[in-house]
């Protein structure tokens, strides 16, 4: 049998009295594609966070490669360069290039070689046709190209699994496009990525699975992006999904 | 037309002797400024802490600060002190010791608000990517809190100063009180002196402050 790549396992979440996660479980894949929608507040960006212990937890685990990522403070730092994260509002460093953005984990958190991770971060940059901005600051980019670097930065860490955090949630609708683009291509090429979004249509295309969220839980979980989205089995998702419909 | 009185300025050795006090006042802030720099950026360090106690006694020293005429602390220091305690305090120690005090609160509160200006968001994406908390102040928090943080403590340097001219209170013979004995000794031979003399030290100031400001305005104009 595989062996999952990211175990959670009973994880339980807290804000003071406010239950966010109650005894959630999930396993994802190597090289699985697993999309998570849900309504806002569900607690779908909470988990991710949990993932890579941005949030702290009330209980349970989270397992990567079978290790647990916040069992003590000196091995934290290594379980999260394991875990690429790309938030909503892209967080490049306003103070440092497009280039010295992606470089700077790559060096001082890793201890790579500066002309090795130079090339690896131009080749990556030139994917998602950027090269040329190498030099620029953030505040000269559209939303669209800093979130493709913010992609960037994160997969140069090499990391095992990807956070997407509903990474168009703040763009203009014709840069949503060529960020999903980006994605879609690390999809095929094998990325394991959990992946929080509002975009319908793209979850549809990308979803190996697709788990819907209400309220702290999976309501309902699918294999079959395709059927979920045409006939979705709980009354939760249904109604859900008949919000992002006009007629 | 009258004599401006500038003339006085011209004999003897006077205006090397006002040049002389000028020194007298940059040396004092230059040192407390430097002093206020140091100190205060570990003052706005512990400011964003979140031990209360701590934060209160800060927070007690900066009000001490605001409300004291910075006269009345060179008057405690330098005379008040020194009776009580015996101590054998110069003047422009006392002076350098008074404008510290002020500067590390003053600029302690412009670091304090500087750090907590940078979104949480930024310390957590540095640490996403693996970044220790240490990491994350030198590489990320610091280098930004920093750029916003020169415009408005070059404001507190010109401050300084223009505040320096005070310390002629407690007998430190600064540029000012040069000004004061040129004008005193030629009051029979050129009583306009007190116009022309002044307008130099007016000079004088404006010549050290005025590129401090512009270096501001051109900081705060490419980090904004």
């Amino acid at each position: 049998m595989e062996q999952a790549l990211l175990k959670i396992n009973h994880l339980h979440k807290t804000y003071g009295d406010q239950v966010i996660l109650k005894d959630f479980n999930l396993e994802v894949n190597k090289g699985e594609v697993v999309v998570i929608i849900g309504p806002s507040g569900c607690g779908k960006s909470t988990l991710l966070r949990c993932i890579n212990a941005l949030e702290d937890i009330q209980g349970g685990e989270v397992l990567l490669d079978n290790e647990a990522v916040f069992k003590e403070k000196k091995n934290i730092s290594k379980m999260r360069q394991k875990i690429g994260m790309v938030f909503q509002s892209y967080e490049l460093f306003p103070h440092k290039t497009i280039l010295e953005n992606i470089l700077l984990a790559p060096i001082k958190v890793q201890k790579r070689n500066r002309a090795e991770a130079e090339k690896e971060a131009l080749e990556l940059l030139t994917k998602v046709g950027l090269a040329d901005r190498r030099d620029d600051y953030p505040r000269q980019l559209s939303g669209g190209q800093k979130q493709r670097v913010a992609i960037v930065r994160a997969l140069c860490m090499h990391p095992e699994i990807l956070l997407l955090d509903e990474i168009t949630a703040a763009l203009d609708p014709e840069m949503v496009r060529e960020v999903l683009e980006v994605v879609l291509s690390l999809a095929k090429a094998g990325s394991t990525m959990l992946i929080v979004t509002h975009e319908m249509a793209f979850a549809r295309a990308i979803a190996d699975r697709i788990l819907f969220l209400d309220d702290g839980e999976i309501v309902e979980e699918s294999s079959q992006p395709k059927d979920f989205f045409k006939q979705p089995v709980t009354d939760r998702a249904k109604a859900f999904l008949k919000t992002f419909d006009y007629e | 037309m009258q004599s401006l009185g500038i003339d006085v300025l011209f004999k003897g050795t006077n205006f090397l002797r006002l040049l002389e006090g000028l020194w007298v006042a940059v040396r004092i802030s230059l040192i407390s400024v430097a002093i206020s720099i140091a100190l205060g950026l570990v003052m706005g360090m512990l400011m964003t802490s979140k031990n209360r106690i701590l934060k209160m006694i800060l927070r007690l020293y900066l009000e001490i600060v605001r409300i004291m005429p910075q006269m009345v602390l060179l008057f405690i220091v330098y005379f008040g002190t020194t009776r009580v305690f015996g101590w054998n305090l110069s003047a422009e120690y006392s002076a350098i010791i008074v404008f510290s005090f002020w500067g590390v609160a003053e600029m302690g509160d412009l670091v304090r608000g500087a750090l907590i200006s940078i979104p949480k968001i930024q310390y957590e994406s540095a640490q996403a990517l693996g970044m220790t908390p240490s990491m994350t102040y030198l590489y990320v928090i610091l280098p930004q809190a920093i750029r916003r943080l020169i415009p408005l403590s070059i404001n507190l340097i010109t401050r300084m100063i223009k505040t320096t001219s005070l310390v002629m209170m407690i007998g430190i013979v600064e540029v000012l009180k040069v000004a004061q004995q040129i004008i005193e000794a030629n009051r029979r031979s050129s009583p306009n002196a007190v116009f022309g003399v002044f307008a130099v030290v007016f000079l004088l100031y404006f010549l050290i402050c005025w590129p401090i400001s512009k270096l501001a305005g051109y900081l705060e104009k490419r980090w904004a």
